[in-house]
């Protein structure tokens, strides 16, 4: 099946998130839409699929122009789509999440899941899956959940299938799969949209790539293009690789971790036998899979997580037990990695925002009693240390961009002498510009002694910010290696491969080259 | 030395069981045997289970109150100790053991407060039909409540639904002078109060609570301006709407205990049963079910998939709507011939708290409504018999048992994720 | 220990404040006429004058819209007389009014103040049963020097409410159940304690078989306004407002609430104890339902009855969303509704009209108000709306 886009431009208010944009998938296709965070991929694929409505332009399919009113309609059409965040409802059975929508019948509206239960053992046989029908989706894992998704697109008869970042929550073997999956699914007649921003795989996989930036189609290339040349279009600047920042000067190691457990609700041990140590004036950045325990590492020390073992040691002082005002208090910052959940109050001003985990304390409070005048003094004085864009530090946070949100968190954070800063996707959708600011504070904050934590899902960032490097794989630290690491070998110990053999293979590899 | 040689890091493979259940069973227990045990009467409780007219006569169950109590007691320790050992072994207690635990409480309770009473006989028949017949209203509005919830919406305004049902269903049945159209009319006047509480919350996006809350005021007011305006100035016409006929099934109905439960009920009474039956069938076994439940628990995952949300949530309500206002028809239609104001006198939120307290679920929400029938109807038939309980702590009963079931005193009670969460695109 | 749990941020919660701060004054004041006029058309199809001209409606049609005309202004003429002014008692009325309004100011100043803390409190008529039972108990049954009693009788309410609303907030905290289920149940337990406590020997009145209590000792009742039932507690409301006020605006307790209403996992993250925030919201609005329990049994009534807290619970609720949970707001909105109230007592005497329509004005209000773009389109002002996605389906075809 041919799919065409012609001309889609989709506007929220003022702002147009797709504009002008052309892309022709052909049959048997497997079209790569590269873009960074916020490109204005998933707002394109959100109209392909009939969830959004375009402000402008038409979709055409087989050469005939088709309007979507609804994702039923593109459905129909033969669409189908995984999303980032996966459709599946966690306490449904992987059938009747298959079932929802498109239901077989005995008739009258009676439920008949038979028949989707058999639809499921076919398609699971067909590429290896490996599905149980009648599991809860809640109990699979994430690699799992995402072929359910698959087969829920399967089922439907989708002929062209969108795989939205599919690749960002699983493993790099995940991903070879996954990519392996994509091959086969070409072979046997689905052309493929795949969105990443990841280049290694958009290569590996795409017959055709579509470059977008800031919602407009920059370009149309060959999987073949050089890497650097993909990196450039994506970024639209020539990137500058490297951040200039001088060698560390390690102190005194006066952050440890020995042997920190954690256990959920549902009794997994997301965070294993943890133990390391942060030297002042050193960045230590944790690299890792999303949802490898980087989350619960940094909630764990801060306390908001229950911990069930171990020890945080900040200069001497425990800091597991206390509470989360308490941790703060003995000089830790703590940006967190979601924003708009856990660092800003989006309906408090900037002002509030400043001072969101300091309005107790002197000079902002006087015992029950808040100072204002001191609120807006601080406002005014961060806003313009950290190049806040704003016209009114009394707008509500949400009415800042993502940079300018980040930069109200970081700046909140830096403001009070740290003994301890830890920041967890510190340049998570922010654009360029601001990457390259937040990076130098960072790098500042450690050159002023500061022992500092960076945790990132960004090989590129940890990268560019690292002294050393620890690496999470299924709650565990799977080694700590020096900055400089071949990327290769810290993409195999993301994996679950040790630092010696994933060092091994990577000698072994280079010497067959 | 082999403690020592262990690493710090050994833990347990998962979170401790809560403590409450054992020490919420434990207290019970305890409650049992000393209260109602050792304290207790040891004049005999004697339960009738026939009635006049049946078929054949069931034997009076007699307990003698003191020893009854002590062997119960008894069983309810073990049960507790029992509730202990599990935690120990990281387990949590079964279902059905806090269920039968829950039943002999029941139970010894009942020995207690009758051996204790002036008269010590009552009939365990009447008490069981007169709770079915109590727990009617009850079980419409929670199955409202139900289909609301399950559809993600909220609806706080049960309450309103049955007094307009109520209302409505005496005014027009006194019009037309036959209930069986006020009972259709009752049925339109809850749709009518859903159809606001749908088009606010789903078109509007006001708050469902706030929406809930605010109906209950409005029916409240509407019904009281016009009882007095209109009803009370020509009661003859306008409030005066005949009974619904009590159907007998011949035989059937002269079998002792179960007989007048099941085969001697008005239409309401009967249409009850098959509401339960069909909500229940609906929701688990059938299409439009299974998208209900995707609309409740995940809407964008069911929109994704084609599935009208808001569509679906509004046909959810109204529907919600008709059961809880053909629920209000009791009142008027069944309970007594005629309407006075506020006469569904919180029956509603007993019915939100029926809804939670069965897990959302219709089979559940039925059972809770007949165990607050009975709390009710116990209640009166302790105030005959003159015992020493205040009547005022049977009736908060369903208040109390509510509060101990959200606060996950007796198992766990969650509701459909998306409940209360309004469904927008962009 | 529950302070570790994560919280996932009630998203429901999180707008609700937004929903109800938002729009502007406009649109709520078009929410009360229309509201008044949906009231006053109620009255006159109801209205016998009316029903009997609409019997020769098409013989002489000018006599029944006269009479749809007279039904509805009467009745709201004599509110306006009972609430504000008459010729016969000049502006006496209104201190009736305020009067009334004492105890909806107070109760929906607790409902605003856990709204700001993203909880909804509906529990605000339990909170008034315990406050004035403790009050009132204090108040009859101590002999204590005056002002000394009064304070007491005033402390003991504000404790009352304070537990019921905290006990709320406690389980809410330790155990997650919900506030609104919470606050409802507990409405009842309420409602049935008092019940019995009045039909036992402590609280019921020597003598007497009614369930009504003994007459408070003067050293523990509000000083009133000589010739109207206006009292000192009045005073205590408008001091109750500006606590609030600067309780929410200028302290640092009122920061952590609002943070815990607006997004409670970042005001966590920030070191804020969001279970401590939960209690202590829940039970400072239980305290100002408490005053409101104080200003009915030491100010209003002067005695205890099991019917003590009315309706003024659920009124509260109405006052609160009417005053979109500012406290001035709040406090205006608890004047107009205790006018209202007030006025209703005139017109049923003066008109026959029935105080339940006063029920009716009052939600029709909080709907319209909740629902600003409804209250456009009955007005014709959402045109530009209407305009701009008319260009959008055009440039979409």
């Amino acid at each position: 099946m041919k799919l065409e886009l012609r001309g889609i431009s989709k506007a929220f208010g003022s702002f147009y998130a797709n504009k002008g944009i052309d892309l022709v998938v052909e049959d048997r296709q497997i079209h790569c839409l590269l873009g960074e965070n916020g490109a204005g991929k998933s707002t394109l694929m959100n109209v392909l699929y009939g969830l959004y409505q375009p402000t402008e332009g038409e979709i055409l399919v087989d050469d005939k122009p088709v309007e979507f009113s609804g994702p039923g309609d593109a459905m129909a059409a033969g669409i189908g789509m995984v999303h980032q965040h996966f459709m599946l409802i966690p306490v449904f059975t992987v059938a009747e999440n298959v079932a929802l929508g498109a239901e077989a019948t005995k008739g009258a509206g009676v439920l008949d899941l038979e028949v989707t239960r058999r639809r499921i053992r076919e398609i699971s046989d067909r590429y290896g899956f490996h599905v149980d029908p009648d599991a809860l989706v809640e109990d699979l894992p994430v690699g799992v959940q995402q072929r359910v998704e698959i087969i829920k697109a399967l089922v439907r008869e989708a002929k062209v299938l969108i795989l939205d970042e599919p690749t960002a929550v699983l493993t790099p073997q995940e991903t070879d799969e996954l990519l392996e999956i994509m091959r086969q699914l070409k072979a046997n007649g689905t052309s493929i949209v795949f969105i990443s921003h990841k280049l290694r795989e958009v290569k590996a996989v795409s017959d055709v790539i579509t470059v977008i930036r800031r919602g407009e189609v920059v370009g149309s290339v060959e999987p073949s293009t050089d890497t650097t040349e993909l990196a450039n279009l994506m970024v639209g600047r020539a990137v500058q690789l490297s951040l200039q920042k001088a060698a560390a000067v390690p102190g005194e190691a006066t952050f440890q971790v020995r042997d920190l457990s954690v256990i959920d609700e549902s009794g997994t041990t997301t965070l294993d036998s943890v133990s390391f140590d942060i030297h002042q004036g050193e960045i230590l950045a944790v690299a890792g899979v999303q949802g490898n325990g980087q989350t619960e590492l940094t909630e764990a020390i801060l306390g908001t997580q229950m911990v069930t073992g171990g020890s945080v040691k900040l200069q001497g002082k425990e800091l597991t037990g206390r509470s989360v005002k308490s941790v703060l208090r003995s000089g830790v910052g703590f940006v967190p990695e979601d924003r708009s959940v856990h660092g800003l109050i989006p309906e408090f001003s900037i002002e509030e925002n400043m001072i969101l985990d300091l309005y107790d304390r002197p000079p902002f409070a006087k015992g029950l009693s808040m100072k204002l005048g001191e609120v807006k003094r601080n406002a005014a004085k961060q806003i313009q240390d950290f190049d806040v864009r704003t016209d009114n530090p009394l707008n509500p946070a949400s009415s800042l961009s993502g940079g300018n949100q980040q930069k109200v968190v970081m700046a909140r954070e830096l403001s009070r002498p740290l003994k301890l800063f830890i920041a967890s996707q510190p340049t998570r959708g922010v654009d360029v510009g601001s990457i390259e600011f937040l990076h130098r504070r960072i790098v500042a904050e450690r050159d002023a002694g500061t022992p500092v934590m960076i945790v990132s899902t960004e090989l590129d960032e940890v990268m560019e910010l690292a002294d050393r490097i620890a690496v999470l794989y299924k709650g565990k630290i799977n080694g700590i290696v020096p900055a400089g690491t071949p990327r290769e070998v810290l993409g195999l110990m993301m994996a679950g491969v040790s630092a010696e053999e994933a060092m091994e293979q990577h000698h072994t590899e280079g010497e067959d080259q | 030395m082999t403690a020592q040689t262990l690493p710090t890091s050994v833990l347990p493979t998962r979170p401790a069981v809560p403590l409450k259940t054992p020490v919420f069973l434990t207290v019970i227990a305890v409650i049992v045997l000393v209260c109602f045990g050792l304290l207790g009467s040891s004049a005999a409780a004697n339960f009738r289970l026939s009635t006049a007219g049946d078929a054949f006569v069931l034997p009076t169950l007699v307990f003698p109150g003191k020893a009854s109590n002590l062997v119960i007691g008894v069983l309810l320790v073990l049960a507790a100790g029992y509730s202990w050992y599990r935690r120990k072994q990281g387990l949590v207690t079964q279902r059905w053991i806090v269920i039968v635990f829950a039943a002999l409480f029941v139970l010894s309770f009942l020995i207690w407060v009758v051996s204790g009473a002036n008269v010590t006989t009552i009939s365990l028949a009447a008490l069981l039909a007169g709770a079915v017949v109590l727990a009617v209203p009850l079980v419409f509005g929670s199955l409202s409540g139900v289909l609301c919830e399950r559809s993600g919406v909220v609806n706080i305004a049960i309450e309103g639904q049955l007094l307009a049902g109520a209302f409505t269903a005496a005014i027009v049945a006194s019009m037309t002078g036959n209930p069986f159209v006020g009972l259709v009319a009752a049925g339109l006047a809850g749709a009518l109060v859903s159809l606001v509480l749908a088009v606010f919350s789903i078109k509007y996006l006001v708050n469902q609570i706030i929406v809930g809350v605010v109906l209950n005021v409005l029916v409240s007011g509407i019904t009281g301006f016009l009882f007095t305006t209109v009803m009370q100035r020509d009661p003859d016409l306008f409030n005066s709407p005949g009974r619904l006929p009590i159907i007998e099934i011949p035989g059937l109905s002269s079998i002792p205990v179960i007989g007048p439960i099941l085969f001697k009920q008005s239409v309401v009474g009967y249409l009850m049963y098959l509401a339960v039956f069909l909500v229940w069938f609906g929701l688990y076994k059938t299409r439009w079910g299974l998208r209900v439940r995707a609309v409740g628990e995940h809407p964008k995952a069911a929109d994704t998939l084609g599935i009208k949300v808001n569509v679906m949530r509004f046909w959810n309500v109204t529907l919600g709507g008709i059961v809880a206002g053909i629920g209000g028809s009791f009142f008027t239609l069944v309970a007594i011939d005629s309407f006075t104001k506020e006469i569904s006198g919180g029956r509603g939120f007993i019915a939100l708290a029926a809804v939670i307290f069965g897990r959302w679920n219709p089979i559940g929400a039925f059972m809770a409504a007949l165990l607050f029938g009975f709390a009710d109807n116990l209640q009166v038939t302790l105030t005959i018999i003159g015992t020493p309980v205040p009547s005022q702590f049977m009736a908060m009963m369903p208040y109390l048992v509510t509060i101990f079931a959200v606060a996950g005193l007796v198992g766990r009670s969650r509701g459909p994720a998306a409940v209360g969460e309004p469904y927008t695109k962009e | 220990m529950s302070e570790n749990k994560r919280v996932a941020a009630p998203k429901a919660q999180n707008d609700l404040f937004r929903k109800i701060t938002q729009g502007p004054g406009l649109v709520s004041v078009l929410g009360v006429i229309v509201a008044l006029v949906i009231g006053g058309l109620l009255i006159a199809v109801t209205d016998r004058r009316v029903i009997e001209t609409a019997g020769y409606f098409f013989a002489r049609p000018g006599d029944f819209l006269s009479a749809v005309w007279k039904a509805g202004t009467q009745s709201y003429v004599a509110l306006f007389n009972g609430s504000i002014y008459n010729s016969a008692q000049g502006f006496s009325p209104f201190l009736e009014t305020l009067t009334v309004s004492t105890p909806l100011i107070c109760a929906g100043l607790g409902v605003a103040l856990a709204f700001r803390a993203g909880l909804f409190n509906i529990g605000a008529q339990g909170q008034i049963i315990i406050g004035a039972t403790m009050a009132g108990y204090v108040g009859f049954a101590w002999n204590l020097p005056i002002v000394l009693h009064l304070l007491l009788v005033i402390v003991f309410g504000l404790i009352g409410g304070a537990l019921w609303g905290g006990l709320v907030g406690l389980l809410k905290a330790r155990t997650g159940a919900h506030e609104v289920i919470l606050t409802i149940m507990f409405n009842y337990v309420a409602l049935y304690l008092l019940d019995f406590l009045m039909n036992t020997e402590m609280f019921r009145r020597p003598g007497s078989t009614n369930p009504i209590s003994p007459v408070l000792g003067s050293s523990a009742v509000f000083p009133s306004l000589p010739g109207s039932r206006l009292h000192l507690g009045f005073v205590m409301a408008i001091a109750l407002t500006i606590f609030v006020a600067w309780l929410l605006k200028r302290s640092t307790l009122g920061f952590e609430l609002r943070a815990v209403g607006h997004n409670p996992a970042a005001a966590q993250t920030a070191g804020v104890n969001v279970a401590r925030a939960t209690i202590l919201a829940m039970a400072i609005a239980g305290a100002l339902a408490g005053a409101a329990g104080v200003a009915q049994v030491a100010g209003t009534e002067k005695v205890l009855t099991a019917g003590i807290a009315g309706s003024l619970g659920f009124d509260a609720i109405t006052v609160a969303l009417l005053g979109r949970s500012t406290p001035w707001g709040t406090f205006f909105a608890g004047l107009l509704f205790g006018a209202f109230r007030a006025g209703a007592v005139n017109m049923q005497i003066s008109t026959g009209t029935p105080i339940d329509i006063v029920l009716v004005v009052q939600s029709l209000i909080v709907l319209f108000i909740a629902a600003p773009p409804l209250v456009k389109a009955i007005f014709g002002l959402n045109k530009k709306k209407r305009k701009t996605r008319s260009a959008t389906t055009m440039a979409g075809a």
